[in-house]
């Protein structure tokens, strides 16, 4: 399960988020939505454990399968199986994808003793996956990657990374049609695959037609303000935030 | 990627058995004659180094760069000798001087890569090889005494001849007290495939070490000649001051790279020039990590028409060393062409200074030159700063400079976290990123060697 209960953040002293609750099982896709400015790269940031942003309320709870992640590091968090795509992901200047993922897959599992070899193919399908070729292998991450070969390559860690839990931070902004189809289909199969849950950040309705959402969460001011199925988005789409 | 697998990497061994002779502390006209006599120089030697002695009282310390004003020149051992046996083959080396070698990894390194190995142990070569594929081809590599005992012509026509002991204080120390190094001479169109590679290291309290290394590439010729150095560590202040000297001839190619990682406490002064003639081609890669202040600006005098030379300068301060490095292009001809890449890192209050020197002299038209160097600082007391010089007399020529000081940022380290990397191991690998540039251009055990080094000073271990 990945829960998360009474949540609220702050940042530089102003509380963002005033007590955000969301629940989901594995293998569910949940999407949140909200007007800009409504807090929700906040709170993809303060459940990866961003050091900017800091818990105001002691009742808190974010749990993946029952363990606590307040208070733990961002590298305790993504061993405990959680990952974040960024919406705008940095540059690392002189360290490989491969190499990257390869450290980070030591760190998350260090019990797989993967041969390098088996592991660098894996890298090569997810990277296939999302329509990025083996050059990205061996190419500085993010490093002169167009806007949508950033959000490919975020795509093609989390296949290769495989968590419990992902959130993806408006993942299908700056995308064409047939990149955003060939990213949710990467996205669904994976999910499917690994039984994992998604939690999707998005403005649009577009990435919906791929990757059927469970349960839909309207974010507006910080506070989850209504929650439902699918219709929600349409009916957004059609009045927008201001009749939730 | 464990084809050179160093042993657990710690600097404190040294061992514990006497030197077999030094001259007492400090420096005199009697010590110069004594070292001159030990070796049974030529009178023509014991002149230059009588006369650099004098050059070496009356400069002044220079004024430029880092404190240098802690250096007791009357605290310090100007020769050691460790031995009075010349191994040729590695068994012939004492057990002693092969433990503490095994201790850094020649034999595997020799083994594995090298063509020839000239490892000097306090201020005598005490081992040395070369293949007898080099000799065939009429290569010579053997240690700078020995040079000077049977090559005696190229020597007087060399030595000093780049850097004379005019040029600086230091420079007139090492020819005054100088002992060992390496000398190469590559015949005509010879090219060597391997790197020939050196190691020294300085392995007796408060001595110096003032190694003289003398390369003279024909025309045509190739050559890349390797270093590293490491050393142990001393409670007393020590002095490491060498000259390089290196003659490109005409079309020839000369790559000199250095790995080096002084202990804490040495004063690292070391002057390294090399003369590229017409359609030559002279590369410094210069990595500095250790010492508590190195100041050394490798320099490239690009003499003929269409010369290049090239600086990869690389440095690494931590806490309480100050690294002065850099690189010099001189261009004093036409259609000659440079670059100077510098990369530092500066943690737990470390400074390092980028100290450039760009001239061009009046008639090198359509000369070329890039001059690049980027810091990166690791914390908020640690200091990088950059003092580029540009003397240009001629204005058909092509410039450009280019500086960047950044910081690691707070989002990329979250960005390595989140994916499951703690904190130091992503600034190692943050810090390795930033000097790939450099490392890729390595042969791979110094490549590997290079980035075990830097995680050592990044986390205090390796592995």
């Amino acid at each position: 399960m990945f829960t998360v209960k009474q949540l609220v953040a702050e940042i530089d002293g102003k509380e963002i988020l005033h007590g955000v609750d969301i629940s989901m099982k594995p293998g569910e896709v949940h999407v949140v939505m909200g007007p800009n400015g409504s807090g929700k790269t906040s709170l993809v940031m303060s459940l990866m454990g961003h050091p900017d942003y800091t818990l105001r309320n002691q009742n808190s709870v974010f749990g993946i399968d029952g363990r606590q992640m307040l208070g733990l590091l961002p590298e305790e968090r993504a061993r405990a199986g959680l990952f974040v795509s960024f919406q705008n992901p940095v540059e690392i200047t002189g360290v490989s994808l491969l190499a990257f993922l390869r450290t980070a897959e030591k760190a998350i599992r260090p019990e797989e003793k993967k041969p390098l070899s088996d592991f660098k193919n894996e890298v090569k399908k997810a990277l296939a996956a999302v329509g990025l070729d083996e050059s990205f292998l061996h190419r500085s991450i993010n490093e002169g990657f167009s806007g949508g070969e950033r959000k490919r390559a975020e795509v093609a860690q989390l296949i290769v990374l495989s968590p419990k839990y992902a959130i993806l931070d408006e993942v299908d902004s700056g995308l064409d049609v047939d990149s955003l189809k060939l990213v949710a289909h990467a996205i669904r199969d994976i999910a499917k695959e690994k039984n994992m849950g998604i939690l999707l950040i998005t403005h649009y309705q577009r990435i919906l037609d791929y990757l059927e959402p469970d349960r839909v969460h309207i974010l507006v001011d910080g506070t989850i303000k209504k929650v439902g199925g699918i219709e929600l988005v349409s009916k957004i789409e059609t009045e927008g935030y201001a009749t939730v | 990627m464990q084809r050179f697998d160093l042993p657990s990497y710690e600097f404190g061994f040294f061992d514990t058995g006497p030197p077999v002779y030094s001259t007492p502390k400090g420096i005199s006209e009697k010590i110069v004659r004594e070292i001159s006599a030990i070796k049974k120089e030529p009178d023509w030697m014991l002149q230059k180094r009588l006369f650099a002695l004098k050059l070496f009282f009356a400069k002044k310390m220079p004024t430029f760069g880092g404190d240098l004003s802690k250096i007791n020149f009357d605290d310090i051992y100007y020769y050691v000798k460790p031995t009075d046996k010349q191994g040729r083959t590695w068994e012939e080396v004492p057990a002693e001087i092969k433990n503490t070698f095994d201790k850094i990894g020649i034999p595997e390194a020799e083994k594995k890569f090298l063509a020839g190995v000239g490892a000097q142990y306090d201020s005598e070569v005490v081992y040395h090889s070369i293949s007898t594929m080099l000799s065939k081809k009429g290569v010579i590599f053997v240690d700078t005494d020995t040079a000077l005992q049977k090559y005696p012509d190229l020597l007087k026509q060399y030595f000093g001849m780049l850097i004379p002991p005019a040029d600086n204080k230091f420079a007139a120390l090492n020819t005054a007290v100088w002992s060992g190094g390496s000398f190469i001479y590559v015949p005509k169109g010879v090219k060597i495939d391997l790197p020939l590679q050196a190691y020294f290291r300085i392995n007796a309290r408060n001595m110096g070490q003032f190694e003289r290394t003398l390369i003279i590439a024909d025309e045509g010729s190739y050559v890349h000649y390797i270093e590293g150095c490491t050393a142990p560590i001393f409670t007393t202040d020590s002095l490491h001051s060498a000259v390089v000297e290196i003659v490109v001839k005409k079309g020839a190619r000369v790559r000199y790279t250095t790995i080096q990682n002084w202990s804490k406490n040495v004063y690292n002064l070391v002057t390294k020039r090399m003369f590229v003639e017409e359609e030559g081609i002279g590369e410094w890669i210069d990595g500095n990590l250790g010492s508590q202040l190195t100041m050394k600006y490798p320099s490239v005098y690009l003499k003929g028409r269409k010369a290049r030379g090239e600086v990869l300068s690389l440095a690494f301060a931590g806490k309480g060393q100050h690294q002065d490095a850099g690189g010099k292009a001189i261009h004093m001809a036409p259609e000659t062409s440079s670059v100077i890449t510098s990369k530092s890192i500066s943690k737990d209050g470390g400074r390092s200074s980028y100290r450039g020197l760009l001239k061009v002299h009046k008639g090198a038209k359509k000369s070329k030159s890039t001059v690049r160097c980027d810091a990166l600082i690791l914390d908020d007391i640690s200091r990088a700063d950059t003092y580029p010089t540009m003397l240009v007399d001629e204005e058909d020529v092509i410039i450009g400079h280019e500086a960047s000081v950044s910081r690691i940022g707070e989002e990329q380290l979250f960005y390595f976290q989140s994916r499951g990397i703690p904190q130091q191991q992503a600034e190692v690998m943050i810090v390795n990123g930033f000097i790939e540039p450099i490392v890729r251009i390595l042969p791979m055990e110094y490549a590997v060697e290079l980035n075990r080094l830097i995680q050592l000073e990044m986390t205090g271990s390796v592995g």
